[in-house]
């Protein structure tokens, strides 16, 4: 355990993204740090703050993943473009990764985000964001604070790792 | 020998180091805990975890698919 509080390690992410899959990469390198003792900034923006809903209904999409590959029926199953223009294929993909987490004892993206509120990692919504997109604040989570590119700066500046995802 | 045990057996990264942590929070300073996984991924990480952490990992064994960790908190 660190004492001094100038020896405490910070990390900040930026999270742009909003899909299942691009969910896990933010949640779980922040609740990781929180548990390593490091001071974590998860900054949401764009379709990142989708993510702050407090209705989370995330899907992932086939299209513009042409590595995305999926075991299905003992083989894997690839996922060309033209697939996501199939209709209810995106649904079908959402619910056989939703399958494959639980399956695999993998976290869902709401036991992250609860580990991520528990654990006391500072979410910031991006204003702009919530203005452009028409959001209303009473629809995310509770304990997030707003702010822009400034109060995100603030915290980068004294931060050791700073991720762009 | 330890004090605590906690199963994370079928528990995927980061599942068992959030769980670990949790548990060592709410142990006293020089306390054993005790972790099953079946995560391979778990030797380095509960190795990286104890190194940044300062706790000490007494015990990181494999017998079959099971890893056995001893964390003593620090």
């Amino acid at each position: 355990m660190l004492d001094s509080a100038d020896n405490t390690k910070k990390m900040s992410i930026i999270i742009t993204k909003g899909t299942l899959d691009w969910a896990y990469p933010p949640f779980i390198l922040g609740t990781t740090a929180a548990a390593m003792d490091v001071e974590v900034t998860m900054f949401f923006t764009f379709y990142g703050l989708q993510l702050l809903k407090k209705d989370l209904d995330l899907k992932i999409s086939t299209l513009g993943n042409p590595a995305m590959e999926m075991p299905m029926m003992g083989m894997h199953m690839k996922m060309p473009n033209i697939v996501s223009a199939i209709p209810g294929v995106d649904r079908m993909a959402t619910t056989m990764m939703k399958n494959l987490i639980k399956k695999k004892g993998v976290a869902s993206i709401p036991d992250l985000r609860e580990a991520a509120i528990e654990s006391d990692i500072k979410m910031v919504a991006c204003q702009m964001t919530l203005d452009l997109f028409e959001m209303d604040q009473k629809d995310l989570i509770d304990g997030i604070t707003l702010g822009g590119a400034a109060t995100y700066m603030e915290g980068a500046l004294e931060s050791d790792i700073n991720l762009f995802i | 020998m330890a004090d605590q045990t906690l199963d994370a057996k079928g528990l995927n990264c980061p599942l068992p180091i959030l769980k670990a942590k949790k548990a060592l929070k709410g142990m006293q300073a020089g306390q054993v805990l005790e972790v099953l996984s079946t995560d391979p991924g778990s030797v380095a990480d509960f190795a990286a975890f104890c190194n940044q952490t300062g706790n000490e990992l007494l015990k990181s064994e494999t017998a079959g698919d099971v890893y056995t960790f001893e964390i003593k908190k620090t």
